[in-house]
């Protein structure tokens, strides 16, 4: 190769436009090549974030422009207990979920990277949550969990454990638990599937090797897979705790955020506040307060994903 | 340390046996190699020692127990794997002592076991560092720490130095041997390079397609080698063949496919009227005598000659001590010592020669 190339930018010569320098240089070049991305970015990222944080500091509603108001928005919000209420809710929905996705997920990769018959049809179909459009699965849902035709009750009642059917979506703590798992079926078979292809990363010889030590199967699933497939675990669980913790769709399906409130989740308190109950600014508002709760699960994630010790020096 | 049976062990994935019947006996402290080319079973028979894999038949004995059922880790051996098999997330010291931590060794014990260990093997400035921050006639070292710190009754090892380049394997091979001379263990080593196996055992498997084909001290494989197969593999460069028959009027004559005739070895008049393999290795021509070389190639390493030629049609290899200085097409005089000879039956393959 030229040494210009590898300088990054190539001796000017006498006589060539400003155009010819720029697309001879590599920095040039790539700033040139970058600049349509940049424009998505700015366009569909940048620009609505913006104007939504700018929102939350205005009294903007549907057919009125607002006009700056500060952080009254968040004052009224701070004394506001429904938006406290959302915010548990958020927190208790992404936790729970979170640790049952992780739990069950790592389960389901172990299963099934076994030799299992069938193998590669079970990898197939477990995907099958993940694929089905979340709508779908929650009006799924949504009929298991009908107050009156609910096939869990049903079930339940043909057995003769219960009595009557169970009021799923209209009893608060019922309606958490409901979306809790509906959302844990959805969000499984990402963990899972990304879980298995750590695992398959892990040489089989690890685990002769730790067999022939002594090692139990618990063991070695302790001392060798858990500690092998921590990098993976860190970045499954970042993203599976911001898909949860922005949740939306699954929520507004099913319940709406009721009873009472008792599920509101600060996505959906957001949208309800600002498109149906038409006050853009507080909507906003709501939706700039996850941004700390967000960050603080990305900072947490960015220590988590850190290349420990072990990984560094040396390649193979 | 103890004795390893193997009595009859046979082996198969399905319907496809890979293991035909193999007994090897080893005694007490003896360094045995087990040597083949790929796909003789040689790693099979090792991991189904090991207890990683399931024996189909036979008996596998360690010292006086039987261990076809026993998992890996009751059988008191220890395994340096050709990959090294270290764990990424732990310590030199770590990986050396994992199988005392999960036996609930003390640490002080722990300590007093590792370090001497480490001193043998000089990894003791090492023990902090993690595998990625070794070479790897480190990280070989390691893997041999591991199995020394844990005192088994057998070592076995994996095609060990096939990952290692061509200088630090011979230095290995040093060190390995010097290793089981010090700790006397009973060790089983699996590799295809008869070289190794050669310079290392105390005694070798030679195996092929599934079952032995020879088994003796490694001078024995080489003076003697059983069939044809063994001849070939074991020497190097390899022994030379040629098909023909014996002389009907002179059993001491070797008449080859080409007509030219070569000293056969005394007493083996039986074999006239057989369709026979003449075996000479390199080394057993020596210049001068009655038999023409057509030379091809002319490699001189220094200490020795090595040259391609064409006797008759067939393309042979000759070693000889001295320094012969000719080219390509010339004719060279050789003379062939028929003590040094070996016949095999072409048919069998095997060995007619005592």
């Amino acid at each position: 190769m030229s040494t210009t190339m590898e300088n990054g930018k190539a001796a000017p010569r006498p006589g060539t436009s400003m155009l010819m320098r720029l697309t001879e240089s590599r920095n040039g070049l790539g700033l040139f090549f970058m600049l349509p991305a940049a424009a998505f970015l700015l366009c569909f990222l940048t620009y609505p974030l913006g104007l939504g944080v700018w929102l939350g500091f205005t009294d903007t509603s549907i057919g009125r422009p607002g006009v700056f108001i500060g952080l009254e928005n968040y004052q009224w919000l701070w004394d506001d207990s429904v938006f406290w209420m959302s915010v548990f809710n958020t927190l208790l929905y992404t936790f729970v979920a979170s640790v049952l996705k992780f739990v069950l997920g790592l389960w389901l990769a172990l299963v099934l990277n076994e030799h299992l018959p069938f193998k590669n049809f079970f990898r197939a179909i477990i995907l099958l949550p993940w694929v089905v459009p979340t709508v779908l699965s929650a009006l799924a849902f949504w009929w298991i969990f009908d107050s009156q035709f609910s096939i869990i009750s049903f079930v339940l009642m043909e057995w003769g454990w219960i009595d009557r059917p169970i009021n799923f979506l209209g009893d608060p703590n019922n309606a958490r638990a409901s979306v809790i798992a509906a959302n844990v079926w959805r969000g499984i078979p990402f963990v899972a599937i990304c879980l298995l292809a750590g695992l398959q990363t892990i040489p089989q010889s690890l685990h002769e090797a730790a067999a022939l030590d002594g090692a139990s199967s618990w063991q070695r699933f302790r001392h060798v897979t858990l500690p092998l497939l921590t990098p993976i675990i860190a970045v499954v669980m970042t993203f599976s705790v911001l898909f949860t913790f922005t949740d939306f769709q699954l929520i507004y399906v099913l319940t709406r955020g009721g009873p009472v409130n008792a599920t509101h989740l600060m996505a959906t308190l957001s949208f309800q506040r600002a498109i149906p109950g038409g006050q853009l600014g507080e909507g906003a508002a709501i939706a700039v307060a996850m941004i700390p709760f967000l960050l603080g699960a990305i900072l947490f994630s960015f220590f988590g994903l850190q290349r420990r010790k072990w990984q560094q020096g040396g390649a193979d | 340390m103890a004795s390893v049976e193997i009595d009859d062990v046979r082996k198969s994935f399905g319907n496809h046996p890979v293991i035909k019947g193999v007994s090897v006996a080893i005694e007490d402290g003896e360094f045995v190699i087990l040597v083949g080319p790929s796909g003789c079973g040689k790693s099979t028979l090792l991991r189904m020692l090991a207890g990683l894999e399931h024996i189909s038949s036979g008996e596998i004995r360690i010292g006086d127990r039987v261990v076809n059922d026993l998992p890996p880790k009751e059988r008191d051996i220890a395994m340096v794997f050709q990959n090294y098999a270290l764990y990424p997330h732990m310590t030199v010291a770590d990986n050396m002592s994992f199988s005392l931590m999960l036996a609930g060794v003390p640490k002080a014990q722990i300590q007093e076991r590792v370090k001497p260990a480490a001193e043998i093997l000089g990894l003791s400035s090492l023990l902090e560092r993690y595998p990625r921050q070794l070479s790897g006639g480190q990280r070989q070292r390691v893997a041999m720490g591991r199995a020394i710190v844990r005192d088994p009754q057998v070592f076995l090892f994996d095609e060990p130095l096939s990952n290692l380049d061509a200088k630090l394997r011979v230095s290995m091979r040093t060190e390995i041997k010097n290793l089981h001379q010090r700790l006397t263990t009973t060790t089983v080593y699996v590799t295809h390079d008869q070289i190794e196996a050669m310079t290392m055992a105390d005694k070798i498997v030679v195996m092929h397609d599934g079952i032995v084909e020879q088994i003796g001290a490694p001078l024995d494989l080489y003076d003697k080698p059983a069939n044809l197969f063994v001849a070939g593999f074991i020497g190097s460069p390899a022994m030379n063949m040629l098909s023909g028959k014996l002389d009907e009027a002179d059993p001491s004559r070797f008449v080859t496919g080409d007509g030219i005739v070569l000293p056969a070895p005394p007493g083996i008049a039986s074999a006239r009227g057989k369709e026979l393999v003449y075996g000479i290795r390199p080394e057993g021509v020596s210049l001068g005598g009655t038999v023409d070389l057509k030379v091809q190639v002319i490699e001189p390493t220094g200490s020795e000659s090595q040259i391609v030629a064409l006797l008759g049609k067939t393309q042979v290899t000759c070693v000889f001590r001295e320094r012969v200085m000719l080219q390509p097409g010339e004719i060279l005089n050789v003379s062939i010592d028929p003590r040094a000879a070996h016949l095999f039956d072409a048919k069998s393959g095997m060995r007619l020669t005592d």
